[in-house]
């Protein structure tokens, strides 16, 4: 049997790995990944936790996530093309209207 | 019918359901709606919004016959109680004021989609349930509702570039901290082998202190929410977010989706979060007191008066959390009074930048206001009210929600932070004089008047009437908000 | 359905999967390169050997026309995740199940509707 902790420290480093990719990369569709990266994480946390705790919500809860994931991306793929119309390119560093 | 539900479960999310009904039917009633008529679409809202208002009323009424005090739904999964009722009037009225300033504005930009209505009947839809969840699937699912429509709106003006820009950061942004804050909840779930915020509380109070695994769900659940109310050090997107949306999007997100984040918050650190409270205080107080500090002073130098109002509303975040830190009646009644007050003062403030749109003006620089008092006195001296308010001057409505969060700061000796507080409102009024001065003291650029639409005139009087109202007369407002903090405090 | 003894055993077949699945393209590969005669000339390095020699890189651009299908695919195919448990316990949920789901699929449609009068399905 699999110690519950092994999927929990995986889940974190995923989770770390999607946060990293988030800041260093540069690419908007691989930052995007990096999100998904950083839900799933998330996803198999819950899975995880919710069969070692015998309890289901968890489970549940990562339905939601999906979707989410889903929604978000619909979104993010459409606010990407509509950026990608007016600049042609798809480098963060590029959409600097805006300083911050 | 069955063991799940009751029909009395869904009577508690009426007016969700009539909102996202209306939105749904605004969407389909667009498809048949010539371009010159698409203003029914805003009256369909509006009715819409009318609808939920009669439903919550209803609710409320019978409550009050009841005297159950608070309704549980879904197993747990919704309570209904009067922290839920008073921020569902807060996102109801800011709603139906966006719908009405949408109407011109989208017009002059040519933008007039039915979509613009529906997507902000859903975003309320979505608000409404993040005050009333009481479980962490319903939370994240209604937050994620009402962030994702305002990504939408945030971009709706395809064709402009700071639009899709601010679109573009917001989303990267929203999605990044949406995904540490499920995270947090994840651990959340680990601990306490429940979804439910009661049960995870009672669950947490058994924890030993200092349990690395609760310090990690802290830090990640804080930095998330940081993220969604726009605290220091996550606040990066704020500015550019109010600065690239479209004017009225700009005064609906900066209220509504505003306090409902903070309902958040607040149900989050309090509820399952209350037992740890030792862990997060100084957490707290250190990130309030570096959200003012930045807020007030990086908004002197700005240009622009949608990202000056930008700073200034992540001032105003930090004075909200500073209520959560003396964490007290007084301190969580300011907290509530705050975010009413600040909802009518900031959308009076919005709706006069609105009014600048002119034909070939975007109106959102400072210089753009110049020599108004000439043009349209009227929203000159409205302007003056709300900003006055704004800075929390009495007799206007700000100087109540502030005066209640530095009372609770003394009486809980946060002496040091008051002073602080006290000390950047001075620092706030610099700033606010300074859109003051360019109003009456310089010469109009030009000659074209404000577009001041019907039901920008509408929108004008009543926030004005409110803030005045609920500074001159404030009792029976503060009598609603102490019932507020009896729910959270439960 | 939750159970505890979970037995990495029964994984066996899918490691002996994917061994074998790695070595056999890198063990054909090798063979070949090592059984063939090598004269390497321009025509048959291109792409094709007879017709029209290629006009630039094939790494270019897609019409937005798919990314549209592809946004629209994303948001219609994860509907599936609410209708599988549906399906799995339709007896259980029974009539109130059913009600629920008709009402979720009622919004789906309410959405394919919109998209369809908006035109975003019409291949230009």
């Amino acid at each position: 049997m699999v110690p519950i902790s092994y999927f929990l420290v995986l889940a974190a480093i995923l989770f770390v790995l999607g946060v990293a990719g988030f800041l260093f990369k540069r690419n908007i569709v691989t930052i995007f990944m990096s999100i998904e990266l950083m839900l799933n994480a998330v996803n198999l946390t819950f899975v995880a936790l919710s069969y070692h705790l015998r309890e289901l919500n968890g489970q549940i809860f990562v339905f939601f996530v999906m979707v989410v994931a889903a929604a978000e991306a619909a979104v993010g793929l459409a606010i990407i093309i509509t950026v990608f119309k007016h600049r042609e390119s798809l480098n963060v560093d590029n959409v600097d209207l805006m300083k911050l | 019918m069955n063991e799940y539900f009751t029909p009395g479960d869904f009577l508690v999310l009426k007016p969700v359901i009539l909102l996202v009904l209306f939105g749904m039917g605004v969407m389909l009633t667009d498809l048949l709606l010539e371009k010159h008529n698409k203003y029914f679409n805003a009256v369909t809202a509006l009715v819409g919004v009318g609808f939920a208002s009669v439903a919550m009323w209803m609710i409320q009424s019978q409550m009050n016959r009841d005297g159950a005090g608070v309704y549980e739904a879904f197993r747990g999964a919704i309570v209904l109680d009067s922290f839920s009722i008073f921020f569902t009037w807060i996102f109801l009225i800011s709603t139906a004021i966006t719908i009405i300033i949408s109407i011109r504005y989208l017009e002059i930009e040519e933008e007039n989609h039915g979509e613009h209505y529906a997507i902000i009947l859903f975003a309320t839809a979505g608000m409404i349930l993040l005050a009333t969840g009481m479980d962490l699937i319903t939370l994240f699912v209604s937050l994620e509702l009402m962030v994702i429509s305002i990504y939408i709106l945030t971009g709706f003006l395809k064709r402009d570039r700071r639009s899709n820009e601010a679109a573009l950061k917001y989303l990267l942004l929203g999605a990044f901290s949406s995904g540490i804050l499920a995270y947090g909840m994840s651990l959340l779930y680990g601990i306490s082998n429940s979804t439910n915020l009661v049960e995870i509380q009672s669950k947490l109070a058994q924890r030993p202190a200092g349990d690395p695994l609760v310090m990690m769900a802290v830090v990640t659940l804080a930095a998330g929410l940081f993220f969604k109310i726009g605290a220091v050090p996550f606040h990066q997107w704020l500015p550019d977010v109010y600065e690239g949306a479209p004017h009225p999007t700009t005064a609906f997100m900066s209220v509504g989706p505003k306090a409902a984040a903070f309902a958040l918050f607040l149900r989050i650190f309090m509820v399952p979060l209350g037992p740890v409270r030792d862990q997060w205080l100084p957490l707290l107080i250190g990130v309030s007191i570096a959200t003012m500090t930045l807020g007030n002073l990086a908004a002197i130098s700005q240009s622009n008066i949608k990202r000056l109002l930008g700073y200034s509303a992540i001032s105003h975040v930090g004075y909200l959390m500073l209520g959560l830190v003396s964490g007290n009646d007084t301190g969580l009644k300011g907290i509530s009074i705050y975010l009413l007050v600040y909802a009518f003062m900031n959308l009076g403030a919005f709706t006069v930048i609105v009014a600048m749109r002119r034909r070939d003006l975007i109106g959102d620089e400072i210089d753009d206001m110049a020599g108004l008092m000439y043009k349209s006195p009227t929203a000159a001296v409205l302007m003056v009210i709300f900003l006055l308010s704004l800075a929390g001057i009495p007799p206007t409505a700000g100087f109540l929600g502030k005066y209640f969060i530095f009372l609770s700061l003394l009486e809980t000796g946060h002496y040091t932070l008051a002073v602080i507080a006290v000390l950047y409102v001075a620092v706030a009024l610099y700033y606010y004089f300074r859109i003051v001065s360019v109003m009456f003291m310089r010469e109009p650029i030009d000659k074209e008047l404000p577009s001041m639409s019907p039901g920008i005139r509408v929108a004008l009087g009543v926030t004005a009437a409110m803030t005045l109202i609920i500074g001159i007369y404030p009792n029976p407002f503060i009598e609603f908000a102490n019932r507020t903090v009896l729910a959270v405090m439960r | 359905m939750i159970g505890g003894d979970y037995v990495p055993s029964n994984y066996i077949p899918v490691v002996i999967f994917i061994v074998i699945a790695t070595l056999f393209p890198i063990v054909t590969l090798l063979v070949a390169k090592l059984v063939r005669p090598s004269t390497p000339e321009p025509d048959k390095l291109g792409p094709y050997e007879c017709g029209i020699d290629p006009q630039m890189e094939s790494r270019g651009r897609y019409t937005v026309r798919y990314y549209i299908i592809a946004i629209l695919f994303v948001i219609f195919d994860v509907e599936t995740i609410f209708l599988f448990p549906w399906a799995v316990q339709f007896k259980v949920l029974g009539l109130f199940g059913l009600i629920e789901m008709l009402v979720f699929l009622g919004i789906l449609i309410v959405g394919y509707v919109w998209v369809y009068k908006k035109g975003a399905l019409e291949w230009v």
